[in-house]
């Protein structure tokens, strides 16, 4: 179906599924409870991220998990997206079609220069030259091209734009042909309430889209030409093929897609500055990409979820929080209890994520996609089989 | 007019000569094998032949075409295979995959953007590259991965990436290295089934002497980076100045 096999189209319908679902699943408790409060995270804002940077990790495991190739620079692509995205609405209007179309070919057109010149070297030259570059526009958005980049306040929609394509009642914030990205429905059910937004699922679609060509390369004789890159560039070599095309590909690809995602965050919200590109947003991809599970196709998903569940949920139970939480208990076990817990939310939910990223790459180098794989075979009472992770990371162990 | 014409190739490593005035005509349809003591230059002439290093004088014609100065991926889609000491195969992938991948190098050459169609919609190479594997006798492994496999089974699989590209000229560097008498055997018996089948001409490098005198048409002797003569095998067997540069070392 749809030129998958049987396995990768379930797949998709469970990506489908969860996506245009996830306003109602990421709700689980009633709004007023305070599990509600702490843990609903199917809220837009944070919808819309969990979409866009879905697409941004999938598009960097094109090029990190299939050719082994690390980036650090990518975010470097997502944030020239997202200045291309404002400029459009600022000179033409805040229609998104032309803003993040124009997104993805300004990042692909910057991914050539970068690719083609980071890509005469391999190994850590590479990703040392893809972090220079970045932090190059990085450098130059926040200061010499201010001109363009607005610099240090960001660039964003100003009434005296000239927005020539914009008609007298058209909307003043981003909207699909009229259609506003921030316009929603409310679902009330009994305690519960489901938000379904016009942004979050124009993100989902475009999640969807990103997912599905994603499978397609991986299983084209494309994918397989940077697996074998990845594997053994030896031996493409003497077997007449030429790798150079092959990775700019897989290059250009990924930083296309990094586009797309800068274009949808402009398009949920019409400014951007240049810390979108700043090293660490580049090395986040990266953690992301591991922590999902690096070369499989739903890892990308599941490691940018966690990372921004943790980065804005986690991030915001405070002492009080854990006071409710925990009120009940006898005073000497609350205040144990908080002490133990406290370190690892709020502020301190770097702390859970490093300590989630070190168990993973230890224990699971095929990601959190291994570890659900080895939960399932396990319910499966066939903890015998070996899954297609497993297999990864043992070959992985094997090559060190 | 060999398929493959040498003509004074020399090659320095800082002080050291490592191949001196070459001349080699490898004639087409042949088993040509290249012997000769440690350090003599055997595999610094094949690294040559396939763009990997680049002579600082001489000239190597392949079938009336300068070779020298084209990279290895291009030498290769003209036509000349190389099979390494240590097996170079795509040891993540599957033996299938490895199979395929030079099959379409073969019929796309360098490079061809083919994202979206699924390989397995691509009838014609797979089934192109189930009969090699047939032919190999591992289309039972098909869907291993290539690192599990024993070294027999690399060595093979690697032969038969080659193979199915049907190149021109196959170069192999000591293709029996390491291996156990059998295996040694199996792979004989592979090269003499590969050469009666398809007439591929062979370049061999080799120290084990009973491959070289089962296999070779054409005997060359490297000493010290120069051809000290060349022959049939029964020449080479007899003369004088081989027994002395390299036979007398391995008595055989
Ligand atoms: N890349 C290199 N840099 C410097 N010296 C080299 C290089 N490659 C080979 N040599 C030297 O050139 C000489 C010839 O080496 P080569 O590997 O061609 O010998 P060989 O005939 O293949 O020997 P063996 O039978 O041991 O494989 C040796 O002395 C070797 O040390
Ligand atoms: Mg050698």
């Amino acid at each position: 179906m749809l030129g998958l096999t049987r396995k990768d189209f379930t797949l998709l319908l469970v990506v489908v599924a969860l996506t245009l679902l996830a306003p109602i699943i990421l709700n689980p408790f009633p709004v007023s409870s305070s599990l509600g409060q702490s843990f609903n995270a199917g809220y837009p804002a944070l919808l819309q991220r969990f979409a866009i940077f879905g697409i941004l990790v999938i598009g960097f495991n094109i090029l990190f998990g299939l050719t082994g190739y690390l980036s650090f620079g990518h975010a470097a692509f997502l944030g020239v997206g997202s200045y291309a995205a404002v400029w459009m609405f600022k000179l033409l209007s805040y229609n998104i079609v032309p803003a993040i179309l124009l997104s993805v070919i300004v990042a692909g057109l910057f991914s050539i220069v970068i690719g083609y010149v980071s890509l005469r070297r391999s190994g850590i030259y590479f990703s040392i030259l893809t972090l220079a570059f970045a932090q190059m526009s990085y450098a130059l958005a926040y200061s010499v091209l201010t001109p363009l980049t607005n610099g240090e306040t960001g660039l964003q929609v100003y009434a005296s734009d000239p927005q020539i394509l914009a008609g007298a009642g058209a909307p003043s914030a981003p909207h699909f042909f009229g259609l506003p990205m921030a316009s929603s429905t409310t679902l009330n059910m009994g305690g519960w309430a489901f938000t379904f937004e016009v942004g979050y699922y124009l993100c989902a679609l475009m999640l969807i889209a990103a997912f599905y060509l994603s499978i397609r390369i991986f299983r084209s004789p494309f994918g397989m030409m940077l697996r074998a890159i990845k594997s053994n560039q030896t031996r493409m070599n003497y077997t007449g093929l030429n790798t150079k095309p092959y990775m700019l590909w897989a290059f250009i690809i990924s930083g296309m897609y990094a586009g797309l995602a800068g274009g949808l965050l402009a398009a949920m919200d019409p400014l951007t500055g240049a810390e979108r590109m700043y090293w660490t947003a580049s090395g986040e991809i990266v953690v992301m990409a591991i922590l999902g599970g690096v070369g499989t196709l739903i890892g990308p998903i599941v490691g940018s979820g966690v990372i921004k569940y943790l980065e804005n949920i986690v991030s915001k139970i405070n002492e009080n929080v854990l006071h409710q939480w925990f009120g009940a208990l006898p005073d000497p076990i609350e205040n144990g209890l908080i002490w133990l817990v406290h370190p690892f939310v709020g502020e301190g939910w770097h702390l859970t994520l490093g300590l989630l990223f070190m168990v993973v790459v230890i224990f699971l180098p095929g990601g959190l996609v291994q570890g659900g794989q080895r939960l399932a075979a396990l319910f499966n009472r066939k903890s015998g089989t070996v899954t297609a992770a497993d297999r990864d990371a043992a070959r992985q162990k094997s090559a060190e | 007019m060999g398929i493959l014409e040498v003509k004074g190739v020399n090659k320095r490593f800082g002080g050291l000569q490592a191949l001196g005035d070459v001349n080699l005509s490898i004639a087409e349809n042949t088993v040509h094998a290249i012997i000769g003591p440690n350090g003599a230059g055997k595999s610094t002439l094949l690294n040559v032949l396939v763009g990997k290093l680049i002579p600082d004088s001489g000239s190597v014609m392949f079938d009336g075409q300068s070779v020298l100065g084209r990279k290895p991926f291009e030498i290769a889609q003209m036509g000349i295979s190389r099979v390494f000491q240590t097996p170079e195969i795509f040891s993540d992938l599957t033996v299938m995959e490895n199979v395929l991948i030079p099959c379409f190098a073969k019929r796309d050459g360098a490079f061809r953007m083919h994202a979206i169609e699924p390989v397995r919609h691509e009838r014609a190479i797979t089934a192109q590259a189930e009969a090699m594997l047939e032919e190999v006798n591992m289309l039972s492994k098909a869907h291993e991965i290539a690192s599990s496999l024993s070294r027999g089974d690399k060595r093979r699989l690697e032969m038969a990436m080659c193979l199915v590209q049907e190149p021109r000229l196959m170069l192999l560097d000591e293709p029996t290295a390491g291996m156990a008498r059998a295996d040694t055997e199996n792979t004989i018996a592979l090269l003499k089934d590969i050469r009666t089948k398809r007439g591929i001409t062979m370049a061999i490098i080799e120290h084990d002497m009973q491959v070289v005198f089962s296999l070779a048409d054409r005997i060359t002797v490297l000493a010290q980076g120069t051809p000290l003569v060349e022959g049939s095998p029964d020449q080479i067997k007899t003369d004088p100045k081989v027994r002395e540069a390299y036979l007398g070392e391995t008595q055989i």
